[in-house]
C-alpha cells in the first residue's frame, strides 16, 4: 500500500535553536529540516533567529547568512540566485517553491523550510533527484527528425508555432510541482509526472519535431501519463507560473484525436 | 535492482500503448450518468411511495426500462473503472493490485446482471 506516515527513523524530531543575538529588535524565525546521513540520527527542526535589519530581502538570502554567520553546517542548493537555476527548490511555509525568488515578507513570523515532499533526502535541504532527471531523460529531451535540415540553414519555424512553445520550454525542471502532486508521491516509479510531462509536451508541440507519434505513443500508459487525476497542485505551486496540468491535459486530449477523432 | 541505472528503472516496462479508452469511457460514463440518474431518483421515489403495481407498470414503459437499465449499465461500468483507479494508486504490489481489479471487475459485472435480473423480473410479475 502506499504509505501515509513516515518510518520511525524519519520521525523529524526537536533540534537545536539559535538565538538572535541580544538588542535585536526585529527577529525573524526559521525553523530548518536537517538530517546528516553520516550520524544515523532522526531528522530534526532546528530554529534560527535573525536580525531582518541585517538581511536580504529573500529567503536564500536568510539561509545563506545562517550558512555564513550561524551554522556552517547547514546545506542546500543553490546557484542563479534569480529563479531561472532551479537549485533552490525547497518548502517553504508548506509550498513548493525557489527559495532566491520568495521574499520573506510575504511571509509569517516563523518561516519552516523542507526539503521537496516525499523526495529521498541527500542531506539537509538537498533532495535526490536522480530518478527525476532520468524520467526527463526517457522522455528524449531533444529534437527528432528524419529528415536532414536544410543545406544553408536552421530548421525554421512561423512565428506562430514559435510561440506555441511559450509555457513550455520556460521551464527550469526545478520540480517543485511534480514535488507537491499526490499521485506522483505513490507512483513515482512509473509515473512521470507533472514536469516531465510539460517536457513531454513541448517537444510534441514543437512544428519542427517529426516524431510526434512516436513520442505519444511512449506516453500511453496508466502509469506514465494517466496517474494525473487533475489536482492541480502542480499548477497552484509552480515557481515561474506555468501551468503542467494544461499541457497534461492537452497531451491527453492528442491521444483521445489520434483514436477518436 | 541495486546496479540497474537510473535510466533503466525510469524506462521499466515502457508505455503499456493503452489506457486512454478507459480515461475516456470514465469521462463518457459520467456525463451519461447526470441525465440517467433521472431513473434513479424516479425510481427510488415510486419504490417508496407508492404501490408495487404502479412502479411496476411505470417500468414497463419502454422508455423507463431502457432508462433504468442503461443507468445500472453505465453506474456499474463508471464505478469499476472508477475503483480500479484507486486501486492503481494506493496498491503497490502486482499481483495484489491484479487480483483487486479483476475482483472488482467481477463484482461489478455482478451486480450490474443482478440488477438486470431485478428488472426483468418485476416486469414478468405483470
Amino acid at each position: 500500500m502506499a504509505e501515509f506516515t513516515l518510518p520511525k527513523n524519519s520521525r523529524v524530531q526537536k533540534g537545536k535553536t539559535h538565538h538572535a543575538p541580544a538588542g535585536v529588535k526585529n527577529i525573524r524565525r526559521f525553523e530548518i529540516y536537517r538530517w546528516d546521513p553520516e550520524t544515523g540520527d532522526n531528522p530534526r527542526i532546528d530554529v534560527y533567529e535573525l536580525d531582518a535589519e541585517h538581511c536580504g530581502a529573500m529567503v536564500l538570502d536568510a539561509i545563506i547568512k545562517i550558512k555564513n554567520e550561524v551554522d556552517s553546517t547547514l546545506t542546500f542548493r543553490r546557484s542563479c540566485r534569480e529563479g531561472v537555476c532551479g537549485s533552490c527548490a525547497m518548502n517553504i511555509d508548506g509550498k513548493n517553491t525557489l527559495a532566491c525568488t520568495k521574499a520573506i515578507d510575504s511571509l509569517p513570523d516563523t518561516i519552516r523550510i523542507f526539503p521537496l515532499p516525499h523526495a529521498q533526502v541527500v542531506k539537509d535541504l538537498v533532495p535526490d533527484l536522480n530518478h527525476l532527471f532520468a524520467q526527463y531523460a526517457s522522455i528524449k529531451p531533444w529534437i527528432e527528425t528524419q529528415t536532414p535540415p536544410p543545406a544553408d540553414s536552421e530548421r525554421l519555424q512561423s512565428r506562430e508555432d514559435r510561440a506555441k512553445l511559450d509555457g513550455l520550454y520556460d521551464c527550469i525542471l526545478c520540480f517543485c510541482c511534480s514535488t507537491s502532486c499526490p499521485s506522483y508521491w505513490w507512483n513515482s516509479e512509473r509515473y512521470l509526472g507533472p514536469a516531465v510531462l510539460l517536457q513531454a509536451y513541448r517537444w510534441i508541440n514543437d512544428s519542427r519535431d517529426e516524431n510526434t507519434g512516436q513520442r505519444l505513443d511512449e506516453l500511453e500508459d496508466p502509469f506514465k501519463l494517466y496517474r494525473c487525476h487533475t489536482i492541480m497542485n502542480c499548477t497552484d505551486t509552480c515557481p515561474k507560473s506555468l501551468n503542467p496540468a494544461k499541457a497534461i491535459a492537452e497531451i491527453k486530449k492528442l491521444l483521445l484525436q489520434r483514436q477518436e477523432g | 535492482m541495486k546496479y540497474r541505472t537510473p535510466l533503466a528503472k525510469a524506462r521499466g516496462l515502457g508505455a503499456a500503448r493503452s489506457g486512454t479508452t478507459r480515461w475516456w469511457m470514465e469521462r463518457v460514463t459520467a456525463a451519461a450518468l447526470i441525465p440517467l440518474s433521472y431513473w434513479l431518483v424516479k425510481l427510488v421515489d415510486l419504490s417508496a411511495t407508492t404501490p408495487y403495481a404502479e412502479t411496476r407498470d411505470w417500468l414497463a414503459a419502454p422508455v423507463n426500462t431502457v432508462g433504468v437499465i442503461a443507468f445500472v449499465a453505465a453506474a456499474f461500468y463508471h464505478a469499476a473503472l472508477g475503483l480500479r483507479v484507486v486501486i492503481e494508486d494506493y496498491v503497490d504490489r502486482e499481483g495484489s493490485k491484479i487480483v483487486l481489479i479483476w475482483l472488482v471487475n467481477l463484482g461489478a459485472a455482478l451486480l450490474s446482471l443482478i440488477a438486470l435480473l431485478a428488472v426483468f423480473r418485476t416486469l414478468q410479475t405483470g
